[in-house]
């Protein structure tokens, strides 16, 4: 699935959106593009993700997050090529 | 080295990667499932993660301790798949020249362990039923 926002027609960033546990379930996907104009933040791609994805606003609204594998903070730019990934509260240990 | 494995850890085998001549204090935690009785008797526990990221999450809590404990040696295993209640999911052993920087590194690893890796469990209870868990709050 390719998910873009409808009334982009500027320059755009695409990021590849992963969720796991139980965001994944609510989702009913583990992976997914994301197409947003830029400049773009975390908190515009968890926007997009809310409104375009059937489930998708059963998500937070600032989810935990982290951008190629480091936590990162909801005003965070994204760049083209990020792999944006969505964490449920951690339960490691 | 891997931080994680699909097989039962051994403590022993932690110690033994950790041990040098110059080191005389060193320290270990091991956390296991636990049976809990809040929702009824914990069978296992299946333990998933953003595996990528674990790896490198657990690099950088251990670039962190050698530069805030320079002489001290830490390793770190997280299981992941089906625990049963009783075994070990986690374990992390800290060697230093004396015990105050062992037990002060060895903490350090366990605690931000539990807050930043990304690693999810879902309690599966005796009667078969099943919850996600986390390490703040219950989960409807």
């Amino acid at each position: 699935m390719h998910f873009r926002d409808a009334l982009s027609s500027s320059t755009t960033v695409t990021v590849t959106v992963r969720a796991f546990a139980r965001y994944a379930e609510i989702l009913g996907l583990e992976e997914t593009t994301l197409e947003l104009d830029e400049p773009a933040t975390v908190s515009d791609a968890v926007k997009l993700l809310r409104s375009s994805i059937p489930n998708g606003s059963r998500l937070p609204e600032r989810p935990l997050v982290a951008i190629n594998r480091e936590h990162v903070l909801a005003e965070t730019p994204l760049q083209d090529g990020d792999e944006l990934a969505l964490l449920p509260p951690l339960a490691g240990g | 080295m891997s931080f994680v494995t699909r097989q039962p850890i051994d403590g022993a085998a932690l110690l033994a990667q950790v041990a040098d001549p110059g080191l005389g204090g060193t320290a270990l935690f091991v956390g296991s499932v636990r049976r809990g009785k809040e929702d009824g008797p914990v069978e296992a526990i299946e333990y998933s993660a953003y595996e990528t990221m674990l790896e490198e999450e657990f690099g950088r809590i251990v670039t962190e301790i050698r530069s805030r404990w320079r002489e001290a040696r830490v390793v770190g295993v997280h299981r992941l798949g089906r625990i049963p209640a009783g075994e070990i999911s986690i374990a992390v052993a800290a060697a230093a020249p004396h015990r105050a920087e062992a037990f002060a590194a060895c903490r350090h690893a366990i605690e931000e362990a539990k807050k930043r890796l990304p690693v999810w469990k879902k309690e599966i209870f005796q009667d078969g039923s099943e919850a996600w868990r986390d390490n703040e709050s219950r989960l409807a």
